[in-house]
């Protein structure tokens, strides 16, 4: 299960990572004016630079991209599978299966995808770690191209490993853990920062579970709504009619009995039946 | 030609129509020539509008007549409700159509809007909602159909379906309260995104619940403007009962709705000088306390006005919360200022003006409101 380690204190800032995620998905190159003004996420750059000015504490250049969650939020809330993790770790789309709902952009808590909104056949565009590469056993375009080493590629787990490491060693200079091991189920894209994460960006307030896991504890109950409801329904309108039926037909008998004995009992006893033929 | 001229003799109403569908046409035409970006408001951090928060969640919420007044008929035998089932019926079936209608524009790639026929994803809400649509619908359709039937006097047709009625009734109920609830769902995954007013586990319930209430209250509605177009007043009885049933079930939803703001911790929010808070305000008090209010009042409740004006403030009220889970709720975090563009508005206002058109279409020449009268539908269901 590969991922990255992205570790904030070694960011130059330099814009390669992007530039070399540009080449290796036929993006439009990162021309030296962003590389100055900076960009946000689009449908064609998959990687930025957020530079994030702190007053006394300097400076920081924070990665932009798909975390590549474990248990992706995007994945689970696509109606027809367009999204999923492949068992390397990279989180794919599939533009042959997507209806266009927009929903993994809406649940996504990193506010990752992005959407073609200008275009009359428009696809989701966001990082796909380089799936591809991966697959070849290769690093991801931004990794191999990091000057600093400020991003690595490698197993989750051992990449896991030496955050802790770089922490042990370092212990005053990084803060708040490793970003991405636990939000919301754990991404395989792991940060490591000198800064608090919120500060720079991060959002903080990510349960530890898969978001999925809100919807689908719904979704759980699906099937006994329909078995309970079903069957409560058609038990009830089944006494509710034959209580109707037979109400008719002791209002017909009470009615022939009246017709038969002048001086008959009087009203029939049934209350709610008035309204029939 | 007569009726060809009474058609083209301009009305005030005729205008309106034709101007909003002359506004809607380009906007269509620019969405699908030019892409959503050209023609809503949306982006990247505010991926669904007006299309999703009105057409789609107001409209699926304002069909709810049909589930609730085919239930209290065909499977409780209330026999006082059989007078409004035929209309709630046809909204119900009006308001599926449209929404699918309104689907096509907010979809991306609204040519594979099929696809969830052939490639599952059971954890997702989506998938649900997709399947309840396309079930649903072809349910309201069948139970749609024999005021068609009727018309053109196919009697076999006729009877085969009334023979299925009741249990085409049973799986449109269950398949509302899976869909109603599912809209609700829908927001259960943006727990960090959605204003703590709104955002709540109990979404799906507090859906189903004021989509229930709300039921009673478009039947009120619809049956008052068309009883003015048309002349069939409701009688006062049913006015009445359908206003009690309105409250019976805005009241648990507005109880739910307090104690989960308590539980949560949320309450307070409601109260502080904030544009959200505001908007919940307007929600609660207008939208849903004032027509229990208004229904409790034996007066109110039993004058000719009462029941419609109390009906009118539960829908405005119900469109604010949908509305405000969609819209407000998503940019109190966003921050985007979303507001639709005025192309958005006009699609959705040439779908509102759809519904207006075949609604009326349908009571002139379709057995809707006129078999009132006669004999009855629960009745026959049953043989």
């Amino acid at each position: 299960m590969k991922g990255l380690l992205i570790d904030v204190t070694r960011c130059i800032g330099c814009w390669e990572c992007s530039n070399a995620c540009a080449k290796a998905n036929s993006l439009p190159p990162v021309d030296s004016l962003t590389r100055a003004t900076g960009a946000d996420l689009s449908a064609d750059r998959f990687t930025v630079l957020r530079k994030v000015e702190l007053g006394d504490r300097g400076r920081r250049y924070v990665r932009r991209m798909c975390m590549h969650c474990l248990e992706p939020t995007c994945a689970s809330v696509c109606p027809v599978g367009a999204l999923h993790r492949t068992p390397q770790g990279p989180v794919v789309y599939e533009v042959d299966r997507c209806i266009g709902c927009r929903y993994c952009i809406m649940a996504c808590p990193h506010n990752v995808p992005r959407y073609e909104w200008d275009e009359a056949a428009p696809r989701v565009r966001k990082c796909v770690l380089c799936a591809p590469r991966v697959a070849r056993g290769e690093p991801t375009a931004c990794a191999a191209a990091c000057p600093m080493a400020a991003t690595v590629f490698g197993d989750r787990k051992e990449l896991l490993a030496e955050a802790r490491r770089r922490m042990v060693e370092s212990p005053d200079l990084y803060e708040g853990g490793v970003f991405g091991e636990w939000e919301a189920g754990g991404t395989g894209v792991l940060f490591l920062s000198d800064v608090p994460f919120g500060s720079i960006g991060f959002p903080s307030n990510l349960p530890d579970h898969p978001l999925g896991a809100n919807t689908e504890a719904v979704l759980s109950h699906l099937p006994d709504v329909l078995l309970i409801g079903g069957s409560l329904l058609f038990g009830l309108q089944w006494i509710i009619h034959r209580r109707d039926k037979l109400a008719e037909e002791a209002e017909a008998v009470v009615a022939e009995g009246a017709a038969a004995k002048e001086d008959a009992a009087g009203r029939p006893l049934v209350t709610n039946g008035g309204g029939g033929k | 030609m007569d009726a060809l001229h009474r058609l083209l003799r301009p009305t005030f109403w005729k205008l309106v129509f034709v101007l909003v569908v002359g506004a809607g046409l380009y906007a269509t035409w620019l969405r699908f020539t030019k892409g959503l970006g050209a023609a809503t408001a949306l982006s990247d951090r505010f991926p669904w509008g007006i299309w999703i928060g009105f057409d789609i969640l107001c409209g699926v919420g304002l069909a709810a007549g049909g589930f609730t007044m085919a239930a209290a008929v065909h499977i409780f035998r209330v026999k006082r409700f059989e007078a409004v089932v035929r209309p709630a019926i046809l909204t119900a079936f009006l308001g599926y159509v449209l929404v699918v209608f309104a689907l096509m524009f907010d979809l991306g790639r609204p040519w594979v809007v099929w696809h969830p026929l052939v490639m599952w994803n059971p954890h997702s809400v989506m998938f649900e909602v997709a399947w309840c649509v396309m079930l649903y619908t072809t349910v309201l359709a069948l139970e749609f159909s024999p005021m068609v039937f009727e018309r053109l006097g196919w009697s076999r047709a006729l009877r085969r379906v009334r023979r299925a009625l009741p249990y085409f009734v049973v799986l449109g109920v269950l398949l509302s309260t899976l869909h109603q609830s599912s809209l609700g769902s829908l927001y259960l995954i943006v727990p960090t995104k959605l204003h703590p007013l709104w955002y709540t586990p109990l979404l799906p319930i507090q859906f189903f619940l004021s989509a229930a209430a709300i039921g009673s209250a478009m039947v009120l509605f619809e049956s008052r403007l068309s009883g003015r177009a048309f002349g069939h007043e409701l009688p006062a009885a049913v006015r009445v009962d359908l206003a009690r049933v309105m409250m019976v079930l805005l009241v648990p939803f507005a109880l739910l709705r307090l104690a989960d703001l308590a539980r949560r911790g949320a309450l307070g929010l409601a109260f502080e000088p904030t544009m959200e808070a505001l908007l919940f305000q307007v929600e609660f008090s207008l939208g849903v306390v004032l027509p229990i209010v208004l229904v409790a009042i034996r007066r109110v409740r039993h004058s000719p006005q009462g029941p419609f004006v109390a009906a009118i403030c539960a829908i405005l009220g119900f469109v604010t919360h949908r509305l405000n889970v969609s819209i407000t709720g998503m940019d109190a975090t966003q921050k985007t200022g979303y507001f639709p563009a005025w192309t958005e508005l006009a699609v959705t206002m040439m779908i509102v003006a759809f519904g207006f058109v075949a609604f009326a279409l349908a009571v002139k020449f379709l057995p809707v409101f006129h078999r009132v009268a006669a004999e009855s539908d629960g009745a026959e269901a049953a043989h």
